[in-house]
C-alpha cells in the first residue's frame, strides 16, 4: 500500500520547473521562428501588395484623386472588352516565345561547349556574361537607334547585300523580332551559365558508357544531357517564362513615346498596364490587368512545368515502370 | 569562456551604437537657415537653360546649388510628374508644364504652392496668367515661353530645285494658307523627287493649333470626333503628306538623324524649335527661318514653371522660378534656344527685337517671331482632355505617315481612342 501511494506521490510530487517549459516550448517554436523572417517579408512585400492590388482593382480608383467607389467587377469586364487588351496578349505572347525558345536552345549549345574542356575555360564562362551586365536601357537604346527604319545600321547592312529596308518600327513581326532581339542578347549568357552548372554536376561515368556502347556526341547529348538537365531547364523555364511575360524595359523605350508603337504593334501588357495607370490615370483598371497577368503567369508557369517534365525524360521513367509493373504481374 | 563573453560584450556595445547613431536622425543640411540648399529643376526638350544661367544664379545666391533634369519630350515630362503628383513626394523645387497639359494639371492646382505676387503683376500677357490662376484665385504659375510659329526651310535644297533661298524671297512663295505651303511643296517635289516637309504629325500640329475649340467644349463637351474642322485638318494633312512627308515621326532616332542630313526641305517651327535644330545638326550651314506661316499665324506651346507644395524648399523654389521667368533670364533664354518670352517687357527690349541667329544665316529672329506672334488670331481653348486626344491623333497620323495605314481605317481607331478615353 505505502509502495503504490508512494509512487503515486512520486508522480504528483514531480512539479515541472518553469525552465523546462520554456526548454520545451523552444523544441517546438524555434523552428518556425527561423523560418518566419521569410515568411515575414514576403507578406509584406509580396502577399501584401498583391491582395492590396486585388482590392484596387475592384474600385474605382484614380492615381491622384485616390479611392472611389466599389464596383465590383466592373473593371475587369472593360479590360477584357477592350481590343488593346487582347492585341497587348498577342504582342506579349508573340515576344515570349521569340526570345525563350531561341535563348534556351542557343544558352544550351552554348552551355555544352563551355562544358568541353576548353583553354581559358574561365574567360570564357565569364564572357558570356557580359552581356548581362550592360544596362538593360543603354542596352534598348542602342539597339533601337540600330534597328532604325530609315537610317540604323542594320537596314544599312541588309541595304548592302541587297533586301528591302525592314519596317523595325513600324511593322509587327519585325519589331518583336528586334524586341527578342535585345532580350536574347542581355540572357543567353547568363542561362547558358545556369545550364553549365547543372551539366557538371552530371556524372561523367554516363558519357563514359554511352562512348563505350558506341554513342556519338550528338546522341550522348540528347540522351543524356538533356534528360538529366530535367531540374535546371524546368527552373530556366519557368523564371523566363516569367520574365517574358512581364516584360517591360525593352518596349517602352523601342521609340521615343514608348506606348508600344502607333498601332500598338509592340505594346504589351505591362505597358498596356503602365498606359492605364499612368497614362490615364485610371489605378483600377491598371490593377485589373495587373491581376489578370498573374493568373496568366501562373496558367502559362504550370503548362510549362508539365511540358518540361514531359520533355526532359521523366516520359521514359514512366515507360519502364509500366513494363517492369507487367512483368511482376506476369 | 572570458574570451567569448568579451566578443559578446564588443558586439552588443557595437550594436547598440549602430542604433543609436540610426536614431540620432535627420537634423542634417537641408532646411537650415544658414546652411545650403540644393534646388532640382525640371524642365524637358530645350528651355534654353544653360549652366552659364544657372550659374549666374548660384553666384548672385551663395548657399544655393541648382541640379537640372532634363526630360527628352513633353510625355515623359508630363508622365513623371503625375506619377509623383500622386505618390505624394519625388518631384523636382521647380516642375515645369507644357501648354498642352497644363489644363489637366490644373485640376490638381492644390498641391502647387501659390506663386501670387503682386510685385510680379503685369510681367506676362494676360491670356498667360488667367489660364494659371485656379477658381481659388492663386496663381501656381509662371509663363516662361510662348511658340510662335515660322518656317524653317533648307535654303540648300531650295537652291537645288530653284527655288528662291533669300528669306523675303520665301516669305512671299509660302504667304497664304495651306493650300499655297501644300503646292510649293509639289513643285519642290516634282523638282527634286525629295520630301517637302518632316512628317504629318508636325503638319497637323500647326493646323489644329489654328483651331479654336478643337476638341472639347467650354462646358466640357469632348466634340473631338464629330468636329468637322478637325476632320478637315485631317484630310489635309493626310492628303498632303502622301507626297510631301517624309514620313519621320517627330522626336524619333530617325528624325532627329533627318534634322542634320537633308531628308526634308521644310518644318513647322516655333521659336523653341531653333534650339533643337541647331542642337542636333551642328554641322549643318543651310538651316534659315522665313517670315511666314500658312494661315497666317499659329502658336504650339508655350510652358509654364511649376513650384509643388511636396517640395522642400518652397520658398527658395519660388525665388528661383521668379528669377527664371524675368525679362531678363527670358531673353537669355531666347538668345541660347530660340524660346520667345512670354513677358511683355521683352516685346520692347532692343536685345529681342534686334536679335538674330547666326545658325540660321543670321536671320532676325526676334523681328520674325515678335510679327509671327502679332500675327496669331486664335488661341485654342485646351481643356482637361486635350492632351490624351491629341495624342491619340499623333498615333493615327502616325499609323498613316510612317507606317502605310490605310486613312480610312486609321481615322475609325482614332474616333474608337477617344471613346475609350471617356
Amino acid at each position: 500500500m505505502t509502495a503504490t501511494v508512494a509512487a503515486a506521490d512520486a508522480r504528483s510530487i514531480r512539479r515541472i520547473a518553469f525552465s523546462q517549459r520554456v526548454s520545451h516550448w523552444d523544441f517546438k517554436l524555434s523552428p518556425y521562428l527561423y523560418i518566419s523572417p521569410f515568411f515575414i517579408i514576403f507578406g509584406v512585400v509580396g502577399l501584401f501588395p498583391l491582395l492590396y492590388t486585388a482590392w484596387v482593382s475592384v474600385h474605382e480608383w484614380h492615381l491622384i484623386g485616390g479611392q472611389g467607389d466599389f464596383v465590383g467587377l466592373d473593371n475587369f469586364a472593360f479590360v477584357l472588352g477592350q481590343s488593346q487588351f487582347w492585341i497587348a496578349l498577342r504582342n506579349t505572347f508573340s515576344i515570349f516565345l521569340f526570345s525563350a525558345v531561341p535563348q534556351v536552345v542557343v544558352a544550351l549549345v552554348i552551355a555544352a561547349v563551355l562544358d568541353q574542356n576548353l583553354r581559358g575555360k574561365t574567360f570564357w564562362r565569364m564572357g558570356v556574361l557580359l552581356p548581362y551586365i550592360v544596362a538593360p536601357v543603354a542596352v534598348v537604346l542602342i539597339f533601337s537607334n540600330m534597328f532604325g527604319d530609315q537610317y540604323g545600321l542594320v537596314n544599312n547592312a541588309l541595304g548592302s547585300i541587297g533586301i528591302d529596308p525592314i519596317g523595325w518600327h513600324s511593322d509587327v513581326i519585325p519589331s518583336h523580332l528586334a524586341i527578342a532581339t535585345m532580350v536574347n542578347f542581355r540572357w543567353t549568357g547568363y542561362t547558358a551559365l545556369i545550364l553549365l552548372a547543372g551539366m557538371q554536376a552530371i556524372p561523367r561515368d554516363y558519357y563514359e558508357a554511352a562512348t563505350i556502347d558506341g554513342a556519338g556526341k550528338v546522341r550522348q547529348f540528347f540522351s543524356i544531357t538533356v534528360p538529366q538537365l530535367r531540374p535546371t531547364l524546368i527552373f530556366v523555364i519557368v523564371t523566363s517564362t516569367i520574365g517574358g511575360l512581364q516584360i517591360f524595359d525593352e518596349p517602352r523605350l523601342y521609340d521615343q513615346f514608348g506606348q508600344g508603337g502607333a498601332d500598338n504593334q509592340w505594346m504589351t501588357i505591362t505597358i498596356y498596364l503602365y498606359n492605364l495607370g499612368w497614362g490615364q490615370l485610371d489605378f483600377g483598371r491598371a490593377a485589373a490587368v495587373a491581376w489578370l497577368l498573374f493568373l496568366i503567369i501562373v496558367l502559362i508557369g504550370l503548362i510549362n512545368l508539365a511540358i518540361t517534365r514531359r520533355i526532359a525524360g521523366s516520359g521514359d521513367a514512366a515507360k519502364v515502370s509500366r513494363r517492369a509493373r507487367k512483368e511482376v504481374t506476369k | 569562456m572570458r574570451t567569448s563573453r568579451t566578443i559578446a560584450a564588443v558586439a552588443g556595445v557595437a550594436s547598440l551604437a549602430l542604433v543609436a547613431t540610426g536614431c540620432a536622425g535627420g537634423s542634417g543640411d537641408s532646411g537650415s537657415a544658414d546652411g545650403d540648399v540644393t534646388l532640382t529643376v525640371a524642365t524637358f526638350n530645350e528651355f534654353g537653360y544653360t549652366d552659364e544661367l544657372l550659374q549666374k544664379y548660384m553666384d548672385e545666391n551663395p548657399g544655393v546649388t541648382i541640379t537640372h533634369n532634363r526630360a527628352a519630350t513633353s510625355n515623359d515630362a508630363r508622365d513623371n510628374f503625375f506619377t509623383k503628383l500622386g505618390a505624394g513626394s519625388g518631384l523636382s523645387d521647380v516642375e515645369a508644364v507644357e501648354v498642352d497639359w497644363f489644363a489637366e494639371m490644373m485640376q490638381y492646382s492644390d498641391r502647387l504652392a501659390d506663386l501670387s505676387d503682386p510685385e510680379l503683376d503685369g510681367r506676362w500677357v494676360d491670356f498667360k496668367t488667367a489660364a494659371a490662376t485656379d477658381a481659388d484665385g492663386r496663381l501656381v504659375a509662371y509663363g516662361t515661353d510662348i511658340g510662335p510659329e515660322a518656317v524653317c526651310y533648307r535654303s540648300d535644297l531650295f537652291a537645288e530645285a530653284g527655288l528662291p533661298t533669300d528669306r523675303a524671297e520665301v516669305a512671299a512663295l509660302l504667304e497664304g494658307d495651306w493650300d499655297t505651303y501644300f503646292d510649293a511643296g509639289r513643285d519642290y517635289t516634282e523638282a527634286t523627287g525629295k520630301p517637302w516637309f518632316d512628317s504629318a504629325g508636325a503638319t497637323y500640329q500647326g493646323l489644329v493649333n489654328q483651331i479654336e475649340y478643337a476638341y472639347e467644349e467650354e462646358d466640357g463637351t469632348i466634340i473631338a470626333t464629330e468636329n468637322p474642322d478637325v476632320e478637315a485638318a485631317y484630310e489635309a494633312t493626310v492628303e498632303a503628306s502622301a507626297d510631301l512627308s517624309a514620313g519621320l515621326g517627330q522626336w524619333s532616332d530617325d528624325w532627329l538623324a533627318g534634322l542634320a542630313n537633308g531628308a526634308f526641305a521644310t518644318m513647322l517651327c516655333p521659336g523653341w524649335m531653333l534650339g533643337v535644330i541647331s542642337g542636333n545638326a551642328p554641322e549643318v550651314d543651310g538651316w534659315d527661318v522665313a517670315n511666314v506661316f500658312p494661315g497666317g499665324g499659329g502658336n504650339w506651346g508655350g510652358s509654364y514653371l511649376t513650384v509643388p507644395a511636396q517640395g522642400e524648399n518652397v520658398e527658395e523654389a519660388t525665388k528661383l522660378a521668379a528669377w527664371l521667368t524675368a525679362p531678363e533670364q527670358q531673353l537669355a533664354a531666347f538668345e541660347s534656344a530660340g524660346t520667345f518670352p512670354s513677358q511683355t517687357e521683352t516685346y520692347t527690349d532692343e536685345v529681342l527685337t534686334g536679335a538674330t541667329d547666326e545658325y540660321f544665316n543670321d536671320a532676325p529672329i526676334g523681328e520674325i517671331f515678335i510679327e509671327r506672334s502679332e500675327a496669331i488670331e486664335v488661341s485654342p481653348y485646351k481643356s482637361v482632355k486635350y492632351f490624351p486626344i491629341n495624342d491619340a491623333m499623333q498615333r493615327a497620323l502616325t499609323r498613316v505617315d510612317v507606317e502605310g495605314q490605310d486613312p480610312e481605317t486609321s481615322w475609325n481607331q482614332w474616333v474608337s481612342d477617344v471613346e475609350a478615353l471617356g
